[in-house]
């Protein structure tokens, strides 16, 4: 009678030791043993692994991480090479209908203002925003889809996994990172995948150290300019390409440290293990590569920046030009932010550019360069060499403001779309602030650091 | 009319499945991930999808539909799992749809090359549900890695129909199509494997099976449901109070083991 009464306690105990699932499965197991074993013919083993062997060298423990920064590194170099000529010829293409419209608005006899808000403001902005953005994204998401039809992002998930785990998160992160590239609300729903609340919501918290759509056309404007010699020579993109990609590493790098603290305060636990499976290499279909990184990614992601970017432009038009007393109102908040940013190696209208550029961060480099022209002297900015001049010559930037400004772009706040995703995702308002607050002290720190550091060794 | 009226269309609601008309047929689509799944889903749907959110689950849930031979398909995409057994957001989704919702046939697709591994999940699909078609698929790449699979004799050892395809060139789709049609008509009878477990194992289940019957609704396979409760799987007790109306919320499902010979024990 005992034993009757036994059968319930052992049957719902799920502490139990698992050995009734263990038989279970090993059943299953030998089934499928047998049923392969008449069923199936495998390959003649003489012949070459290739699969095998092209793993053995991609996934090594010493040529896997070299391979990737590799191919990273080329990545990034086809981007900044290929980018900058056809951006120069949009540029100065629609800079060109820029000055037709303004002549459109005067012979129709509209007022300046209007001219102003429409034509500096609202299509000055879109037409950066586009030509900016849409050549390395026509360049660079055909490249990253070619990797992830060939069956490579695998690979990266298997070589990073063991960071992964040492920082107590999950091995699958670098997968969520992956999609983190294309936009950062992308890669907070991607965190789907990982099972593990505590695991998911570290995934979550730092998927904006990833430097996403809006953000990559920023850094790789700065590095050619600044650390690439407007990347006229070989030498120069190779130097601005190398810049993006050591970008991209620090990322990674604050990734991972911040997923280690965060391990051992807010979000303390064990990393869980998973199935990681390496699917077999596959030959890419380089037609629908095209269409889908075309038309899935580039025309989606240009589309959202182009519906922010042209009320903001507008918006901005409108803080740069309405005036209280001498100022106007955007000078009067980087006035106010001055100090501050140039703690950080910055300056205040590079804080409020980044602050006003909350919507979308493909927006912040337009912000900033119109709140210079409002106080500058220039009217137009169609080329490198005009952005170099407003810079440099103008506002007095060096390499160090703009490897700060790199950093602060690299790291700081979500966009707002991505604050929404995470809130829609964690259904927490604490874990949506701790999302903007996290990044915004790294992006703090570190450019603090950085500034301080330079200015004690006289590096600026 | 009187179909309904079936407590399967009320379950599958829940599922965010409502057919457009009833003689419209619910097909799953199941497999490892990396199988070429949504290849082949597809294939089979074309661009008529939708997507949403498995109820209650941060998993995304695809839909499509489609036609064959005079009739309408609705194919509900599961998530892409190894097993249906540990308890992860999608593998639970997975097995719920198949256990609670009854579709009227469910694709298992597995990867030619790596068949064995992908038979794992085949037979816990099997275990489920007996309307099974199994979709070997990437047969073009196994051929060329020189790879050859009869065909015939897995059928025959699974008891279910099998048809290879190479969903990328479109290869099996049509016979894929007629094989769902035969099955969810049941013009086409399946004689899964059965799957026999230590006879210490099987006693339990049937004592257990036993009482469970009356606890969950009609055509649910409570086999299945009765080994997942002795591997002390509790996600299976919640699904169970979800999709079943003679257990009320939040009450643990009383399993009565009187029916049990004394002396037996898990």
């Amino acid at each position: 009678m005992k034993q009757d009464t036994a059968l319930p306690d052992r049957v719902l105990d799920p502490a139990g030791d698992g050995i009734i699932r263990d038989r279970v499965v090993r059943t299953i197991y030998s089934h499928a043993e047998y049923i392969a074993a008449r069923t199936v013919k495998p390959a003649d083993t003489r012949r070459v692994d290739w699969d095998g062997k092209i793993d053995d060298i991609l996934t090594s423990r010493w040529l896997g991480f070299p391979v990737m920064m590799a191919l990273l590194g080329a990545v990034i170099w086809l981007t900044v090479a290929g980018a900058n000529v056809p951006s120069e010829l949009i540029a100065s293409a629609l800079f060109r209908v820029q000055d037709w419209l303004a002549g459109l608005f005067v012979r129709a006899g509209l007022p300046s203002w209007a001219e102003g808000f429409f034509v500096h403001g609202v299509y000055r902005t879109l037409a950066w925003v586009v030509s900016v953005m849409l050549p390395p994204m026509a360049i660079f998401f055909p490249l990253f889809t070619l990797l992830e039809d060939l069956g490579y992002l695998p690979r990266v998930a298997f070589n990073l996994d063991n960071f992964f785990k040492r920082a107590g998160a999950h091995g699958k992160q670098s997968l969520t990172m992956s999609m983190g590239f294309g936009c950062n609300a992308a890669g907070v729903i991607a965190c789907r995948i990982i099972e593990s609340p505590r695991e998911r919501i570290i995934a979550i918290l730092t998927n904006v150290f990833v430097p996403c759509n809006g953000r990559f056309p920023t850094l790789i404007t700065l590095s050619s300019v600044f650390m690439g010699g407007m990347a006229a020579t070989a030498y120069g993109v190779a130097a601005a390409a190398a810049a993006v990609a050591g970008m991209v590493l620090a990322g990674l790098w604050v990734t991972l440290v911040t997923s280690r603290v965060l391990s051992k305060t807010l979000l303390r636990g064990m990393p869980s293990s998973f199935t990681l499976e390496l699917p077999p290499y596959r030959k890419p279909q380089v037609g629908r590569i095209l269409v889908r990184s075309i038309m899935d990614r580039t025309v989606f992601v240009l589309g959202r920046a182009v519906t922010v970017a042209a009320p903001a432009g507008g918006i901005v038009w409108l803080l740069a030009n309405i005036r209280v007393g001498e100022m106007s109102v955007i000078g009067l908040l980087a006035g106010t932010l001055e100090p501050f940013g140039r703690a950080l190696g910055l300056d205040g209208h590079i804080l409020t550019a980044f602050i006003l550029g909350l919507p979308a961060n493909e927006i912040v480099l337009p912000i900033l360069i119109m709140s210079y022209l409002s106080t500058g002297s220039m009217a137009s900015l169609d080329s490198l060499e005009a952005l170099r001049v407003l810079l440099v010559e103008d506002h007095g930037w060096t390499w160090i403001t703009a490897l700060c400004t790199m950093l602060f772009s690299l790291l700081h706040f979500p966009c707002a779309t991505t604050l929404l995703t995470i809130r829609q995702e964690t259904k927490s308002l604490k874990w949506t602030l701790t999302a903007a607050l996290i990044p915004l002290a790294a992006a703090c720190l570190v450019c603090f650091t950085v500034a301080q550091a330079a200015r004690a060794l006289g590096l600026c | 009319m009187l179909s309904d009226r079936l407590p399967t269309e009320g379950i599958r609601k829940k599922f965010n499945i409502t057919k457009k008309s009833s003689g419209q047929k619910v097909v799953a689509l199941a497999g490892n991930p990396n199988t070429g799944k949504s290849t082949i889903f597809n294939a089979l749907t074309g661009l008529r999808q939708h997507t949403g959110n498995w109820p209650g689950k941060t998993v995304i849930q695809t839909r499509g539909t489609f036609s064959y031979g005079g009739s309408s398909y609705i194919l509900v995409d599961l998530p892409g799992t190894y097993s249906l057994l540990a308890s992860s957001a999608d593998e639970q989704a997975a097995r719920d749809f198949l256990c609670f919702a009854q579709p009227d046939a469910t694709v298992a697709v597995a990867d030619a090359t790596c068949l064995e591994r992908n038979l794992n999940l085949v037979l816990q699909v099997m275990e489920i549900t007996s309307r099974v078609v199994v979709c070997v698929n990437l047969i073009d790449e196994a051929r060329r890695k020189k790879i050859s699979i009869d065909l015939e004799e897995l059928s025959a050892q699974l008891g279910v129909p099998v048809v290879a395809t190479a969903a990328r060139s479109g290869l099996g789709i049509a016979e894929l199509k007629e094989r769902i049609h035969q099955v969810a008509f049941g013009k086409l009878t399946t004689n899964p494997r059965r799957l026999v477990y230590d006879p210490e194992i099987e006693e339990a289940v049937s004592c257990l099976e036993h009482s469970l019957k009356a606890l969950i609704p009609p055509g649910v396979n409570s086999r299945w449901l009765s080994l997942r409760i002795l591997e002390g799987d509790r996600t299976v007790l919640d699904a169970m109070r979800e999709y079943s109306s003679k257990i009320s919320y939040g009450r643990e499902p009383a399993v009565e083991t009187g029916h049990c010979p004394a002396g037996s024990r898990a």
